[in-house]
């Protein structure tokens, strides 16, 4: 059986291929095939006349849309993403040199999602009616309506301003303490790896009120998933027999219900990331965290469109990225794939 | 043998809904001895599945057993700790379903599921688990249990996922078995052998065996006793000959007539009680005309592997399991018959054999790959599919599909479906014609004309059935083609409908195809029978003749497979 | 077997008449059968309210600056105090509920009826059809969407329009997906095949008997999405997308607000968050009750 799973994974690699492409015709078209003259956009509000002629010529904006393209899809192969305005440096250093602070955040924010909503909706299935089971309905309903950065700013204002509780939102550290020695770069883990508990703490402490608000509202589909599937699963007709059998209680609801009942779920994490991906910018916003989401309102704000298409271009191939794991995991759960249904 | 296994007494059962509390079964009692067989007969809503699920304690959260007791080897099971009743479960009790492919996790291997079982009774521990399940596997008759172990439940058909569900319930060897209506879905050679197998365990291991089921003739050929219930409760009981020689009850007796029998004749299945004023007159003899209305020559369907929905699963699932490595999938292999007009003729198979998509074929929803089919003299198989909505035939061959609830737009009205192809093929444009034209039909199938403004999901079975069957003769349409029209109804809401389409077909002059599986029912409707296996026609011939001297071994392995009363 | 509900009646009176009296009636019974859905339709009723009178019902001018009294703490002249340049909050927070809410009902309705055409067609006839619209979708899909639609607005350039086409075309892929499912789903329905043996012509089942069935599913999905791009809009405009100052909308002034509630002043920002948290809520619950008026299973 593993010989054709691994088929299947293959398949779903080579399935992720025209994504890419389909990402980057369409980064390509927004830059170039808009009307408006993507020199200027290049060149920035601040240029004159000779720097935009210039721009033109170094991106070969005068080429054919064809010849564009090719000299895109090259530029890109190379890593070449541009150059920012703002910063004078390659595109490409400045997001691999933000992506951490992006990723911790978006990881920490994931942690908390699923460790919070998972056995939130196993318990509300397990238990219809209960306190706990209205508790969920009540985040499901709530979490979808809360705009991330209106969450982020009021649990600022909770936590940090009328408590006292949570650090200034300043960014990943405060200046006090040094950035540890980079292994993951994420500050957490490399404090945790350099054997220094201040900085750990201190740089947790900074992660806690950012991440949480990234959580918050991807609880909500996780939450409602889960139970929605487990209340599905619970009431099917396998469980049925698997209690008609006499099967143990633990051994219903988690070898029998549960491990069923995570298929839809996965699924779900695919929408997730997708939200996740995309709010990362507020709650960088509003926490002024250094991650490619404030960069990217950083160029946004001075015009820098080779920042901005850079910022696009790696988002999306993250996500391409994180679903493929997904639908990976997904493979080799359900032995049923692979069989047209 | 005079102490029961297994005594229900005064059983009372309430169910709380959206629109109050329910008494699903009212003061039950029944008893299972050790090594008999008692069979639980009822139509949809009798309770006879709350029965089982109330002693078994599986009872949906919203059910309450009210009053009574289950008392198993002494133990009353309806007031025991849940912990303690789930000792007993599977361990001494144990219950099969219908529908073997969902009654399995899908996810899980099927020989870790009865390791499954095994586990939780302490019957095996460690290899020996394994060992054990295999051998569960071996005694439910399936083959190369070794390699079965190993298997999903989407590899397995619905035949072997039963035996795995058996192998299930009975791997810890209970003393008493539920079966409840295990042989439903399962086609009608796989039927019998089900049965044979859980019988045939039963009585080796003296086992007790509870049989649920709506079908009277299998409870004929398999129970010792019988209990006939009806609206939650408990009409009539005794020994199998006895109860089936003098029924007590005029239920069992209306239960009795309307299963059709090998000797059986349309109007034998009707009685007194059913309102059809033509149970009085004589059914309508065969009027088949030598004129060939329609005439098929050489049909072939076939469908490009991945292509999606062939048209019925268990075409899919063949396809899987036959793993044909040509590109192609031949669901209809060459076949030619002729109907004429003013005959009825039966087309019988088994789920895959093609029998669903030569009917479809036939009525031009699909096209066809090859062949010829030619009706009134039109070749009408070489006008494409979606261009025959428009066709001036197209009021000429109408269909009746199995699901009376599905075959009904749930958001038109029973006028507003039957007056459809009014509307668009039979030029009818004011809404008062429609009317009149609609009461007319109406009273031809015998539906009240009040229930014409209902929409279906307040419309009963048997009523929807007649909408469907007013719809499809409401143009006077030349060829009826029936799929399946009754295998969902209850037999006798059947018996009503297959005496309508036998006066139907009189009055109106209306040549049928009778699709079904079941060749006790084809046989009363039909003069000739065409039986189909795998995409080819195996016989064809007159109907009597096909089950008295069947001359194939397909024929006869189905003939065989009829559930033979004990009278 | 269980009693079945009672007809409206049993002889069809005027054709038009009836249909706008049973709608009535269902909605009603709808409405107040179950105690959320009829407090989702009444929120629902006073936003739009405020949407469509807004502007008269304001105490003070939106963009009336006034430095003398900046950064007044809530009272009982300025309900939601005022802002870093002395407008009124109130007054703002109103009037942006016309703004928010006509960027989303247009957004949702383009790519209602665009997803929703395509996502019909591919799971009506399948083969190429499916393909290109999966292809589409997918390629939308590919995307972070919140990233696709700063993506789109950079390019096209930063007016309110683009951020309405921009939420619009990251709908398209839902109503798409759940048009095509449910027209998938009931192609080779019972009645369908039915409709053709009718004579209805492909068009005519599709428009006549499978949409309207598919309906349902859909009205869940838009009310679910209003809520959705109500937050995208937002969203955009908190990083300085699409609504320019000193314009009133929701977004922005969470995004004013947000320098000033590290210093205690909470009103300039909790506030217009509230109401559009207030309006997604709203929109959320309705979910429910729209797809029960829409269903046939639940009429009287």
């Amino acid at each position: 059986m593993s010989g054709s799973r691994l088929a299947i994974v293959g398949h779903r690699l080579l399935q992720a291929v025209p994504s890419v492409i389909g990402i980057i015709v369409v980064t390509f078209l927004l830059t170039r095939a808009l009307p408006g003259d993507p020199a200027a956009y290049f060149a920035g509000p601040a240029a004159n006349e000779e720097s935009i002629a210039q721009i033109r010529a170094q991106l070969g904006l005068d080429k054919t849309l064809p010849e564009q393209f090719w000299v895109y899809v090259v530029d890109l192969l190379a890593g070449d993403l541009g150059t920012s305005l703002t910063t004078g440096q390659e595109v490409t250093d400045d997001i691999l040199r933000r992506l951490p602070a992006s990723l911790e955040l978006t990881l920490a924010a994931l942690i908390f999602s699923i460790g919070v909503a998972l056995p939130l909706g196993i318990m509300a299935a397990l238990r219809e009616n209960s306190w706990i089971d209205h508790l969920c309905r009540v985040v499901v309903t709530a979490g979808v309506s809360l705009p991330t950065f209106f969450t982020g700013l009021f649990l600022l204002y909770i936590f940090y301003y009328l408590l006292g509780l949570a650090p200034a939102p300043l960014g990943r550290l405060n200046i006090l303490y040094l950035s540890p020695e980079p292994v993951t770069g994420l500050y957490t883990i490399d404090s945790l790896i350099a054997g220094d508990f201040d900085t750990f703490w201190a740089s947790f402490t900074q992660l806690v009120l950012p991440a949480v608000t990234l959580g918050l509202f991807s609880l909500a589909p996780i939450a409602r998933m889960t139970r929605a599937a487990m209340l599905q699963v619970l009431g099917g007709e396998f469980v049925r027999t698997a209690r008609a059998a006499g099967l143990s209680r633990r051994t219903v609801v988690i070898t029998y219900a549960l491990r069923n009942a995570i298929l839809p779920v996965i699924t779900t994490l695919g929408m997730v990331f997708s939200f996740m991906l995309g709010a990362n910018v507020l709650v960088e916003k509003v926490f002024a965290w250094p991650g490619i989401g404030s960069y990217a309102i950083e160029a946004l704000i001075a015009s820098d469109y080779a920042a901005v298409q850079g910022f696009v271009l790696t988002m999306a191939i993250l996500f391409v990225i994180l679903n493929l794991f997904i639908d990976i995991i997904y493979t080799l759960v359900d032995p049923r794939v692979g069989i047209d249904a | 043998m005079s102490i029961p296994l297994l005594d229900v007494r005064d059983l009372t059962v309430e169910f709380a809904t959206r629109n109050g509390i329910v008494r699903a079964i009212d003061s039950v009692s029944l008893s299972v001895s050790k090594g008999e067989i008692l069979g639980v007969v009822g139509e949809s809503g009798s309770g006879k599945s709350v029965t089982s699920y109330a002693v078994m304690r599986i009872l949906d959260r919203a059910g309450n057993i009210l009053a009574g007791e289950t008392v198993y080897s002494g133990m009353d099971l309806a007031h025991m700790p849940e912990a303690e009743v789930a000792q007993l479960r599977g361990r001494e009790i144990s219950m099969i379903f219908q529908n073997p492919r969902t009654a399995l996790n899908p996810i899980r291997k099927v020989g870790h599921q009865i390791e499954d079982v095994l586990h939780a009774h302490a019957q095996a521990a460690g290899a020996n688990l394994k060992i054990a399940a295999i051998d569960a596997l071996k005694q439910v008759r399936i083959a190369n249990p070794e390699q079965r172990y190993h298997s999903y439940p989407f590899e397995l058909s619905g035949g072997m996922c039963q035996r795995v569900v058996i192998a299930i319930a009975l791997a810890c060897r209970p003393q008493l078995l539920i079966a409840d209506e295990p042989t439903t879905g399962l086609d009608v050679t796989t039927q019998k052998a089900i049965m044979d197998l859980v019988v045939d365990l039963a009585r080796e291991r003296n086992m007790g065996a509870l049989l649920i089921t709506h079908d009277l003739g299998l409870a004929s050929a398999y129970c010792d006793r019988i209990v006939v219930m009806q609206d939650g409760e408990i009409v009539d009981q005794g020994p199998t000959k006895e109860l089936f020689a003098n029924p007590g009850h005029p239920y069992t007796e209306r239960l009795i007539r309307a299963t059709p029998r090998p000797d059986s004749t349309l109007r034998d299945l009707l009685t007194d009680r059913d309102d059809s004023a033509s149970s009085e007159i004589p059914a309508p003899a065969t009027q088949a005309s030598s004129e060939v209305l329609l005439d098929v020559k050489n049909l072939v369907k076939t469908y490009p592997v991945g292509s999606a929905s062939p048209l019925s699963f268990m075409d899919s699932v063949r396809r899987k399991v036959a793993r044909t490595p040509a590109e192609t999938f031949r669901a209809v292999g060459g076949i030619s018959f002729s109907v004429a007009t003013g005959e009825s003729i039966g087309l019988v198979g088994e789920s895959g054999c093609g029998k669903s998509t030569t009917s479809s074929m036939v009525s031009r929803l699909i096209d066809k790959t090859e062949g010829e089919i030619v009706f009134d003299g039109v070749d009408i198989g070489a006008v494409p599919a979606k261009d025959f909505a428009r066709h001036e035939l197209r009021s000429a061959i109408q269909m009746v599909f199995q699901d009376p609830t599905e075959s009904l737009n749930p958001r038109f009205t029973a006028f507003q479906s039957i007056t459809d192809p009014m509307r668009r093929l039979g030029g009818v444009t004011s809404t008062d014609e429609a009317w009149s034209r609609a009461e007319r039909v109406a009273k031809q199938v015998g539906l009240p004309t009040h229930l014409l403004t209902r929409f279906p999901h307040q419309l009963s079975g048997g009523q929807k059935a007649r909408v469907v069957i007013a719809r499809a003769v409401a143009l006077n349409p030349k060829l009826l083609i029936l799929d399946e029209p009754t295998s969902a109804l209850d037999v006798s809401v059947q018996a009503v409908v297959l005496n309508l389409l036998a006066d139907l077909r009189q009055e109106m002059a209306i040549s049928y195809i009778f699709v079904s599986h079941d060749l006790n029912v084809v046989r009363l409707l039909c003069d000739r029978v065409i039986v189909m296996n795998a995409g080819e026609i195996v016989e064809q011939g007159a109907a009597d003749k096909i089950l008295s001297d069947p001359q194939k071994d397909y024929t006869k392995s189905l003939v065989a497979a009829i559930p033979h009363f004990s009278s | 077997m269980s009693p079945l509900p009672p007809t409206a009646d049993s002889q069809p009176t005027g054709g038009r008449q009836r249909s706008a009296k049973v709608f009535w009636s269902q909605f009603v019974y709808i409405a107040t059968g179950n105690p959320v859905t009829l407090i989702a339709f009444s929120l629902f009723l006073l936003i739009v309210t405020v949407a469509i009178f807004g502007p008269s019902l304001a105490p003070f001018d939106p963009l009336a600056s006034d430095a003398a009294n900046a950064l007044q703490p809530p009272s009982w002249k300025h309900w939601f105090g005022t802002d870093n340049v002395g407008r009124d909050v109130f007054s703002r927070v109103l009037v942006a509920t016309r703004l928010d809410l006509l960027i989303s009902i247009t957004a949702v309705a383009i790519s209602f009826v665009v997803g929703g055409f395509l996502g019909m067609l591919a799971g009506y006839y399948g083969g190429w059809w499916d393909r290109l619209v999966g292809r589409m979708v997918d390629t939308i899909m590919a995307f972070p969407l919140f990233v696709l639609a700063m993506g789109i607005v950079a390019a096209a350039g930063n007016t309110v329009e683009n951020i309405v086409y921009a939420t619009a075309i990251i709908n398209v892929p839902f109503y798409a997906r759940v048009a095509r499912a449910e027209v998938n789903v009931r192609r080779n329905a019972g009645y369908v095949l039915a409709a053709k043996l009718a004579g209805n012509s492909d068009i005519r089942v599709m428009a006549l008997h499978v949409f309207p069935n598919a309906l349902p599913p859909m009205m869940v999905q838009v009310s679910l999405n209003m809520g959705w791009a109500i937050l995208n809009a937002a969203g955009l405009s908190f990083i300085g997308l699409g609504v320019q100052p000193p314009t009133a909308e929701w977004g922005i002034m969470v995004a004013e607000g947000a320098n000033y509630i590290v210093s205690g002043e909470w009103w300039m920002a909790i506030f217009p968050g509230a109401a559009l948290m207030l309006a997604v809520f709203t929109f959320n619950l309705m979910g429910d009750g729209l797809r029960d008026l829409v269903d046939p299973q639940r009429r009287t």
